[in-house]
């Protein structure tokens, strides 16, 4: 078993070695990650895991996610120089990963596309995802329709009021939306009701989690099926500056977008990597979605992982501007990079983020979405901090067209 | 011996099937709860599940879920549940009782911390919902240090090998899910049930309950035939999400509720003894 003890873990060999062998067999990054779900799920999670492992080592599923990378989502995305933001920023050169250029807007396909393979190869006829900004509902509807799968999604219903666009897109698609009206009525809710709805039919059904968190083996799977994004990066960055971006930012609600961004950078030591988190009204408020930067160790949808909690162990509230961030915790190989070091987490706050926003919409020509809007905000500010010469990679995760209703909104104004 | 172990071995000898009802602790406020337990041990309760209120009960329906959104209301925390079974306990010494909930409260309080308190104030045995065997193996060893019984969850989807390592270190009773699905979702397909749990028997020696989607006094004979208990738990929280503000009446509508049960599962008890007998 790949333990890895915070005390020791300042030999970079040794962490080198470490972070390509996680999660261990049983979905451990160090203490976090891991498997606690009822009874029921056990045994599905099993199947999952076993059917994974084979899918991932048969060269004609990858072929398979190969192909469709390239024709269907749009891949490689290309990387961009944004040199009007760079040049307000008066530092460091800042590049964006272009991800809002896939198919959908978002990363998020990177993801549903490997795992509806993995579906359509297990025999499974039916399809359910929770979702927050309805980015990730999007993206499993397209590949469910284009499998010709059953699909349903579920949703917050403050998220739906928040990302009406995105449900109609949906049920386009053919999905059905399944409003969630308990707790919080957002993403962690969602999720809840999608555990259940698997607990109750995992004889046809596959569930899609769209992030990093969730019971082992999904941190791992999903994080697998995102690393396209560092791996493409990588090798764009030799390419196109024949060196290594100094720092790589991406913004982490679950974290999805982040580690496919960061695993394959891990071993390179001299780049420096950012997580931003969503600070909301301000992390000092406690009004916010940053469990990194103010949370606590604790379980929550299958998986041990930093947590928003009160004293009694119940799970707090969040506040984002942004759907997509907006969640309690957060994947749990983030959790173990904040504890040895290798990740830094911060958080931006909602007026930073939708100053970045309109910064980046009306000098450079691209509108972030409102998650990527926060680690835009947050490189500004690390590019101020460097020298001309370096390089800070932004993670361009989604573009904003889905956010025009809460932009408009924190603008007064209404469309 | 454990009160959960005197109670059922009294039962197996007297060849009574028994009666677990479940409430959400603190619903639908913190001071209601000990007198329902009471009403529900004079309805015929022989062991009564306690739930600690979470605001992500995965595992929970929406009826169960509505209520531990009605106990966090009030701020209803796992130290207050702790106090609700010490007062329970100054009137009742005799009826076990069994906390079940999800983790991260437990996580909180910190393990040894609750199972010393916990077993202080009169509890008997803990479930713990999304606590599983291969991940967390010192909570079972702390537990049963404190003389608490880990009572554990076996699905229809157990694997032989799963059940065996369960088995192992469970306590108290083995608590059958009777079907895929959350609590409170579906009735009970009775027909498959007795395999299953003869399939559970070939592994422990420890009585069976069934629960999740008991919901008439006829699904509770229906149990009986093949359970050594059955667990009613949504029925019974939607008397008291019915009841509102009513405590009173409340009481009342929970005693009626389970004593019907409880006088259907005594039939069929005195069924199962002349067919014995025969």
């Amino acid at each position: 078993m790949a333990t890895i003890d915070p005390q020791h873990a300042a030999d970079p060999a040794t962490l080198a070695q470490a972070w390509r062998e996680m999660p261990d067999a049983r979905g451990h990054f160090g203490p976090y990650g891991g498997r606690f779900v009822a009874e029921t799920l056990m045994a599905p999670l099993e199947e999952l895991a076993a059917a994974y492992e084979s899918a991932r080592n048969d060269p004609a599923f990858i072929a398979a996610l190969d192909a469709d990378m390239a024709d269907y989502v749009g891949r490689p995305t290309p990387i961009y120089h944004a040199e009007r933001l760079s040049k307000k920023a008066g530092g460091a050169q800042i590049w964006f990963k272009r991800e809002d250029l896939n198919h959908t807007g978002a990363h998020k396909i990177n993801n549903t596309i490997g795992q509806a393979l993995l579906a359509d190869r297990m025999g499974k006829t039916r399809i359910i995802a929770e979702t927050g900004a309805g980015q990730h509902g999007v993206a499993t509807a397209t590949v469910a329709a284009r499998l010709g799968l059953e699909c349903v999604i579920f949703m917050g219903s403050e998220d739906m009021r928040r990302q009406a666009t995105n449900v109609y897109r949906m049920r386009l698609l053919g999905a059905e939306v399944r409003p969630v009206e308990s707790g919080s009525r957002t993403l962690k809710d969602a999720m809840n009701e999608a555990l259940r709805d698997w607990v109750a039919n995992v004889d046809d059904t596959f569930y899609i989690i769209g992030t990093v968190a969730g019971p082992h083996p999904y941190p791992a799977m999903v994080r697998d099926f995102q690393a396209v994004i560092g791996r493409e990066s990588r090798r764009q960055m030799l390419e196109r500056c024949d060196r290594l971006p100094d720092a790589i930012v991406a913004c982490v609600g679950g974290g999805s977008n982040a580690i496919g961004l960061f695993h394959p950078f891990l071993d390179d030591e001299s780049v420096e990597i950012y997580g931003v988190e969503a600070g909301g009204d301000g992390v000092a408020t406690g009004r916010h979605a940053a469990p990194l930067s103010a949370g606590r160790s604790g379980v929550l949808h299958g998986n041990r992982t930093y947590l928003m909690q009160d004293d009694n162990g119940q799970i707090s509230a969040t506040h984002s501007v942004s759907a997509g961030l907006d969640y309690p915790g957060v994947g749990p190989e983030h959790s173990w990079l904040k504890d040895i070091g290798r990740a830094h987490y911060v958080a931006v706050d909602d007026q930073d983020a939708l100053a970045a926003f309109h910064e980046c919409t009306r000098i450079e020509g691209i509108m972030p979405a409102l998650e990527s809007a926060h680690a835009v905000a947050y490189a500004q500010k690390l590019a101020a901090t460097m020298a001309p010469d370096r390089i800070v990679l932004v993670n361009m995760s989604g573009r904003g067209d889905k956010d025009m209703a809460s932009v408009a909104e924190a603008a007064g104004e209404s469309l | 011996m454990s009160r959960l172990d005197t109670r059922f071995s009294a039962l197996r000898e007297a060849g009574r099937t028994a009666l677990i009802p479940y409430l959400t602790a603190g619903d639908p406020r913190p001071e209601a709860t000990v007198g329902f337990m009471h009403a529900l041990v004079a309805a015929g309760a022989d062991v009564i599940e306690v739930g600690v209120p979470f605001t992500d009960p995965m595992a929970d329906g929406p009826v169960i879920q509505a209520a531990c959104e009605r106990a966090l209301v009030h701020g209803t925390s796992l130290s207050q549940v702790l106090d609700m079974v010490a007062e329970f306990r100054r009137d009742d010494g005799d009826t076990p009782v069994v906390l079940m909930g999800y983790l991260n409260p437990i996580d909180r309080l910190g393990l040894a911390g609750f199972a010393e308190r916990a077993a202080a104030v009169g509890v008997d045995g803990v479930l713990i919902v999304d606590m599983t065997a291969e991940e967390t193996p010192e909570i079972m060893p702390t537990l049963n240090a404190h003389g608490l019984d880990a009572v554990c969850l076996i699905a229809p989807t157990t694997s032989e090998s799963r059940m065996a390592r369960i088995c192992e270190n469970a306590g108290g009773f083995v608590y059958y899910v009777s079907f895929k699905g959350v609590t409170g979702s579906s009735s009970l397909d009775v027909s498959s049930l007795g395999g299953q749990i003869e399939r559970i028997r070939g592994y422990s020696r420890l009585p069976v309950a069934v629960g999740f989607g008991v919901r008439t006094a006829a699904n509770a004979a229906d149990v009986a035939r093949v359970a050594d208990a059955v667990v009613v738990g949504s029925t019974l929280v939607r008397c008291i999400a019915d009841g509102g503000d009513d405590l009173a009446a409340t009481r009342e509508a929970l005693g009626t509720t389970l004593a019907g049960m409880r006088s259907a599962i005594d039939a069929q008890d005195s069924n199962n003894r002349e067919e014995r007998r025969a």
